[in-house]
């Protein structure tokens, strides 16, 4: 899923400034998982939004707010309350804020930060496993992502900082490669760890990203 | 051309090499003036890259600088800061310039130094960057175009002797004597034993040996290099020598001697790092030149 934040209250304000009536979307998937802009935190917006003196003209949770298609028909099912807003406010990730600017016409605002692709530890806990890279190695590694997970992405083992298994930049995590070491030991498969990985293809992650289905 | 350093290890004699971080600022001076005093006292003085990743002069000028004055320079390059691209037009750079050894390494993550909002690059790393530089000596680049004029290159990589898992950093080390590494510089040791059982380790590979000895100057500045140097581990009863200490400098000095002392039985040179008290250098190889 995509992990998003919302933005302070007092950037969001910042952001509205000079906009007295607002209409909000939310996205009831992933913004709803990582409780940036589900049902709850839309709701929670509009009496925060009222209180700082805002009027919500009115509200809609988009089931995926990156769907071009669901955007534009749930915005015109509330025609009315979008005509009427100065401003729409999107608590989604950047994707749903995109799909939103491009279907209402009206001043759009993002109330979150996308974060990552995020893998779910556990109820508000969420952690990136994977970058997007395009060129998937994780069978050569145990399954497990020294392009994402190592904060320097290296492909051929630990750099000078790993000690005692913990990663230079942050003492309390497990270095990547000691963790797919300590997996291809179990799986008696540490010959891998003789192969010289080549240098990343990155024209494979080259933006934007496009994808189209053959028929 | 074959460098001075190449030479003198490839002939069996042992090798001193020391470092001089690059000024940040215009100003080479003083830079200058550290590697003067040690001209003829080092077999040649390596020139470190954005160390710690904060920002400084290019290591390419001043190696450039070094080698006006007649000082054999080795030119350290990490991939933190520049891509396949850049690494390979610097690498073209340095051989043109006289440049002939390099240390190829990763880089301490940007996270620890002056520019934390710059964005990293690691399009490579080390082993690739070696690679790079192999693919460069045969005359092609990484792209498989022919090179007009091919570089040598005298090529080592980074080692930590100290570090654990062993097994898991030799794998790396073995790639790394795959990939044209001919010479290890070691992360600071202070385990003499350590050092023995490394080399002993590493022997099959055919890589030069280089121990890095470190010129602690307090307990305090110890204390800090263990918490904040990736790699850099400074034992408890070395802290409290220098803690006793009257005189933390000179016991520093003691220290390094020693730890050389003793590291020479176990390599093939020693790389003396002195944290900008260069001009304690001579005192420190004082008995195993």
């Amino acid at each position: 899923m995509i992990v998003s934040k919302q933005k302070p209250f007092a950037d969001i304000l910042a952001s509205l400034d000079g906009r007295s009536r607002v209409f909000l979307v939310g996205c009831a998937k992933c913004a709803t998982v990582c409780k940036s802009g589900g049902e709850e935190e839309i709701w929670q917006m509009q009496e925060s939004l009222t209180s700082a003196g805002k009027e919500v003209t009115g509200s809609v949770v988009i089931d995926e707010a990156c769907h071009m298609l669901r955007v534009g028909r749930d915005l015109r099912t509330r025609k009315e309350m979008v005509e009427e807003a100065h401003a729409l406010l999107v608590l989604a990730c950047g994707a749903g804020v995109q799909s939103i600017a491009a279907s209402s016409g009206k001043p759009t605002i993002a109330g979150a930060d996308t974060l990552f692709l995020g893998n779910i530890r556990r109820f508000g806990q969420f952690e990136q496993r994977c970058s997007l890279c395009g060129e998937c190695i994780l069978t050569e590694t145990a399954g497990i992502c020294p392009v994402t997970v190592c904060p320097k992405g290296l492909l051929n083992g630990p750099c000078g900082g790993m000690d005692e298994g913990h990663c230079e930049t942050d003492p309390e995590a497990e270095c990547v490669w000691h963790q797919i070491y300590q997996r291809l030991k179990e799986q008696q498969a540490t010959e891998n760890l003789k192969k010289i990985a080549p240098g990343k293809d990155f024209s494979r992650m080259l933006k934007p990203g496009k994808l189209k289905l053959d028929k | 051309m074959i460098s001075r350093l190449q030479q003198k290890l490839a002939s069996g004699q042992f090798v001193i090499t020391s470092e001089v971080c690059p000024p940040k600022g215009a100003d080479c001076g003083e830079f200058l003036g550290k590697a003067r005093v040690l001209k003829g006292q080092v077999d040649a003085i390596n020139v470190t890259d954005n160390q710690g990743a904060n920002m400084r002069i290019a290591p390419l000028a001043v190696a450039t600088l070094l080698v006006r004055e007649g000082i054999e320079p080795v030119y350290q390059i990490t991939c933190r800061d520049r891509n396949r691209m850049a690494l390979q037009s610097d690498l073209l750079g340095a051989a043109a310039l006289g440049i002939g050894n390099i240390l190829a390494l990763t880089g301490d993550h940007i996270s620890f130094g002056d520019h934390r909002q710059g964005k990293p690059v690691f399009d490579l790393d080390s082993v690739q960057l070696l690679q790079a530089i192999s693919t460069l000596e045969s005359g092609f680049d990484l792209a498989g175009n022919r090179l007009q004029g091919a570089p040598a290159f005298f090529a080592g990589a980074a080692a930590a002797p100290e570090a654990e898992p062993f097994e898991l950093t030799l794998f790396k080390l073995q790639k790394k004597a795959t990939a044209g590494a001919r010479f290890f510089q070691t992360q600071a040791i202070f385990d003499p034993d350590r050092l023995a059982a490394f080399t002993t380790a590493v022997r099959p590979l055919s890589v030069k040996v280089i121990a890095g000895i470190i010129l602690l100057k307090s307990a305090g500045m110890a204390r800090y290099m263990t918490r904040h140097i990736p790699g850099l581990k400074v034992p408890d009863h070395i802290i409290a020598e220098l803690e006793e200490a009257s005189d933390p400098v000179a016991k520093g000095v003691e220290i390094a001697s020693r730890l050389a002392a003793a590291a020479r039985h176990h390599c093939d040179g020693i790389h003396i790092m002195a944290m900008g008290r260069e001009e304690l250098i001579p005192e420190i190889i004082k008995e195993i030149r």
